[in-house]
């Protein structure tokens, strides 16, 4: 079995608000290992960023904090970790890409600046050293006449080109793990596939690993090799790609699944798309039971009564459903 | 920049001309006056020429530095006017320095720990500062420094005696006083301004990618919060000018500052048209001139504008 | 230039947590009024600003002792029963004096609220309604006015207006228009461009678009559809240039050229305790005091009323 890198163990990060406590992720168990594309799906709203930020403890505290569980990183727990070390993880070990590239550059710096930025705190170098790796990083993510491009600012590049900076920033520092936080989302579909294919390239170039949050399955199914599905705070299933589309178990899944719009699918064979109904539930006041029981359509009394355990349906396939 | 001093100069002359009465009235109607005489200086200030020639006329003198002479004490007004300004523009400036200082470190810590009890704290003194006004601010000021404690002088003098660092000592211990009225009132307005321009940046995406970098909190509020945040304080700063030039007339008459504000009260009270001009002139066109330096530093502060 | 983020410490930052709201549902006025009465400084303001109007108000009746009653043997006393707040170089009693002044202050913090508010929004809603030309020549007046040095302008007004409008008017009321017009004049700038900034982002809005299509003459359009939208921050800072112009209005009497000094207003009342500060500081600090009170209650208002009706602004 391959090394395991990063290791979620019950996390819960939860929100003050004026309102109560916002239990936005509410015990998750997460596991990625060396090498591993894992995608982390769910609707928004159901945890999968404020996990992602939790690992590299992005979350502003208050209003938010940790209730519970451990973030091991190669063995060691990051909850406790102060903030000087924290930052030695950060960029050089994890690092982390946002869904929206226009906002996430800093628009009173080149870019050139905010990639050697990185490179200069984590690495000995001079400045003119560090503009010559930016220039480095630029080149290897495809940006075309990098040695010009190094001193433009933000907002003379396209969203797409945001991207590959972002992406030439996380990886400046050789990262083994990238938190890819709905990376193309906001992108344009041509420049969607193009920036997922960066990505991989980018992973094969570095032996890392990706925790890959979307909410798209189309995206999953090309890019991962693990699945890890939440829905309201909780992981509902886990399981590898071809388990997953080939057998999904929970009954979100399942809908998530036949949500996907397909084309390979003759005339014949015609289905309507379906949507989910209802609405996720309130995250101040979870319901005690399984917390999708309002809107499944298998729905039973004992669905409401406990919350189902996470038990191992098949080899390496985790579902919480009593089903 | 141009058109503003026009307009500025358009309000000026529409209300000296709507001013019923002409302001000349009182030297060419003075009975000692031969009506030769008179007649001769109403035709050399052309008062019976229509508006628009008179308009021009006075803006032709105003730009040629010519803008009479003070009724009060016959001096030329520009030469008036020179002396005094050095000391409100080092008054202006020192309390600009003092409000900038106490407001932004006060304002980006207050919004680095939101509805913290310095938060709180710091709110509250704002709120006090700019609520009290700068004619109180002194006289309570000087009710305890000069004659509670007697430390610091409460009248202003050009003339000191004293040479060397003595010199300088009295003349920092007599600025105190109306800089520091002048700097926490302004100070108090920043404080609120920076941080909510710091509030307002540091719940940005790029705020987190800096913090995702792993280069520490310090240089992610010093580099990357402060630094755009101070964007939008450059321009408040600048368009509080008219503001800080209503406080240094007000701070400039307390402790009797022998600027252009206080020239401009006596000169007032003393009917001294020409120098009442001269002054209101003067002092927006230093507002306008604030605020083309406020646009530069912006456009250098903001590599967005230089494109646009 | 306002930057856009809760601006007091009472509207407390809603987590950007989806599903954090709770389904209740309030009407715009109630939510307002419970946004407000979080802000407790507010809260408590309202209820300083309560006294001290009634007080200026009711004062009169409670307390009878004149305004002008000259009394030398009683002159610069402290506190004492006989005058609670002491007495000025002339023996005249300082509580009633203030209680008159409070007045006309308050009154006229008030009316050039109104004549503020009244041409900002005229400014504001003809910017925002013809586009072009017109827009830009009324915006360009409006920087232009908020470039203008206030405080001197003010004053030079009083200067060459002061004598022919006491003509016609007489001291005390002449005096009144005059400082309220100005004062009125110098501050419609922050409602003109609130005004027009609503315009512009309300015109395109769906609800005014229905009005047009249903064919909504342009004058309805206005007063029904964009004017009450445009109410919560012309509101806030309508209540803010009330403590303004009670600032400018005992600025102009501190410095001599407000209300002619027979005539008591706190800051009339302030300049000639001025040159007594070392055997009388009860002179000076009473009407400073009461300004203070007045306008922080007042500015402290104004910010609960910014989180009621308008948490997106500062300043």
């Amino acid at each position: 079995m391959a090394e395991t890198l990063l290791d979620i163990r019950d996390l819960k990060t939860w929100f003050k608000t004026d309102d109560g406590m916002v239990r936005a992720v509410d015990g998750v168990d997460l596991r990625i290992d060396r090498g591993e594309t894992v995608g982390v799906v769910g609707e928004s709203g159901c945890g999968k960023t404020v996990t992602a930020r939790s690992v590299l403890k992005l979350i502003d505290m208050p209003p938010g904090r940790f209730e519970n569980g451990q973030i091991l990183w190669q063995g060691r727990d990051l909850i406790p970790l102060p903030a000087e070390e924290m930052d030695k993880i950060r960029a050089r070990e994890i690092a982390i890409i946002f869904q929206e590239p226009m906002t996430s550059l800093n628009p009173v710096y080149t870019v050139g600046d905010q990639i050697g930025e990185v490179i200069r705190q984590h690495e000995n170098l001079s400045k003119k050293q560090a503009r010559d790796a930016a220039v480095e990083m630029l080149r290897l993510v495809n940006i075309p006449n990098p040695g010009k491009r190094v001193d433009d600012y933000p907002h003379q590049f396209s969203g797409g080109m945001r991207q590959r900076v972002m992406i030439a920033m996380a990886m400046s520092c050789k990262p083994k793990l990238l938190i890819a936080d709905e990376p193309t989302t906001a992108l344009d579909v041509t420049i969607q596939a193009q920036i997922l294919e960066l990505m991989q390239e980018m992973k094969e170039r570095l032996g890392m690993s990706i925790m890959l949050i979307t909410h798209a399955m189309g995206v999953v199914a090309e890019t991962c090799q693990r699945v890890v599905v939440m829905y309201a705070g909780k992981v509902v299933e886990e399981a590898s790609v071809e388990a997953l589309f080939g057998n999904p178990r929970h009954p979100y899944t399942q809908g998530l699944i036949r949500s996907i719009p397909r084309v390979d699918r003759g005339a014949e064979q015609k289905q309507r798309l379906e949507a989910i109904p209802g609405t996720v539930p309130s995250l101040l006041q979870p319901p005690t039971g399984c917390r999708f029981a309002a809107r499944c359509k298998y729905v039973m009394d004992v669905c409401t009564q406990a919350m189902p355990p996470l038990k191992e349906a098949a080899p390496g396939h985790f579902v919480r459903c009593v089903l | 920049m141009i058109p503003s001093l026009l307009g500025i100069s358009v309000v000026l002359f529409t209300l000296l001309a709507m001013a019923p009465g002409d302001p000349f009235d009182e030297l060419a109607t003075n009975p000692a006056v031969p009506p030769e005489v008179r007649a001769a200086l109403r035709l050399k200030f052309g008062l019976d020429d229509p508006v628009w020639m008179r308009y021009w006329h006075w803006l032709i003198a105003l730009m040629h530095g010519d803008w009479g002479f003070s009724f009060v004490s016959r001096v030329d007004v520009s030469t008036l006017i020179m002396q005094r300004l050095p000391v409100t523009l080092v008054v202006i400036g020192a309390s600009q320095v003092l409000a900038i200082a106490v407001a932004l470190p006060v304002g980006v810590l207050a919004a680095t720990r939101p509805y913290s009890l310095f938060d709180q704290i710091a709110n509250t003194f704002a709120f006090i500062g700019f609520s009290l006004p700068t004619f109180f601010t002194g006289l309570v000021l000087i009710l305890i420094f000069s004659i509670q404690l007697d430390w610091l002088p409460f009248v202003y003098r050009a003339d000191i005696a004293a040479t060397g660092w003595a010199f300088y000592w009295e003349h920092f211990k007599q600025s105190v006083m109306p800089v520091t009225v002048l700097g926490l009132f302004q100070g108090a307005a920043l404080v609120r301004f920076v941080r909510s321009s710091v509030l307002d940046v540091i719940r940005l995406d790029y705020v987190t990618t800096a913090r995702s970098k792993g280069i520490g909190e310090r240089k992610v509020i010093t580099r990357h919060v402060v630094r755009t945040a101070l964007i939008p304080v450059v321009t408040l700063i600048a368009l509080q000018m008219p503001i800080v030039f209503s406080g240094a007339v007000v701070t400039e008459q307390i402790f009797r500052v022998p600027g252009i504000g206080s020239l401009l009260i006596s000169s007032m009270l003393a009917n001294d048209t020409p120098v009442v001009m001269g002054v209101t002139f003067v002092s927006a066109c230093l507002v306008v001139i604030f605020n083309l330096i406020a646009d530069i530093l912006y456009g250098w502060l903001d590599p967005r504008i230089a494109f646009r | 230039m306002a930057g856009s983020t809760h601006a007091s410490l009472s509207a407390k930052a809603p987590a950007a947590v989806p599903g954090a709201r709770k389904g209740r549902r309030f009407s715009p006025w109630q939510e307002a009024w419970r946004r407000f009465r979080r802000h407790k400084m507010a809260l408590f303001s309202a209820f300083a600003l309560f006294l001290v109007v009634f007080g200026v108000l009711a004062g009169p009746f409670l307390w009878r002792v004149p305004i002008n009653e000259i009394d030398f043997a009683a002159k610069l006393q402290g506190p004492s029963w006989a005058h609670p707040m002491g007495t000025d170089d002339l023996g005249q009693d300082l509580l009633s004096r203030l209680i008159y002044g409070g007045r006309i202050s308050i009154a006229v913090g008030v009316a050039a609220m109104i004549v503020a508010i009244f041409v900002g929004m005229l400014v504001g809603a003809l910017a925002g309604m013809a586009s072009g030309g017109l827009d830009a020549a009324l915006m360009w007046l409006t920087d232009l006015f908020l470039s203008l040095p206030q405080l001197p302008l003010l004053l030079l007004v009083i200067y060459l207006f002061r004598e022919p409008v006491k003509g016609v008017l007489g001291v005390e009321g002449g005096a009144f228009i005059l400082i309220v017009g100005v004062i009125g004049a110098t501050r419609w700038m922050a409602a003109a461009r609130l005004v027009r900034a609503q315009f512009l982002s309300l015109r395109e809005k769906e609800f005014v678009e229905a009005a047009r299509a249903l064919g909504a003459s342009r004058m309805r359009q206005v007063m029904m559809h964009i004017l009450p939208n445009a109410l919560g921050p012309v509101i806030v800072v309508a209540t803010i240039d009330i403590a303004a112009a009670i600032i400018a209005e005992s600025t102009l009497s501190f410095l001599g050229l407000g209300f002619p000094s027979d005539v008591p207003t706190w800051g009339s009342v302030l300049r000639d305790a001025k040159d007594y500060l070392d055997i009388a500081p009860h002179w000076a600090l009473f009407p400073g005091g009461l300004i203070f009170i007045t306008v922080l209650a007042i500015n402290f208002i104004g910010d609960g009323l910014r989180d009621a009706l308008d948490p997106r602004r500062v300043l």
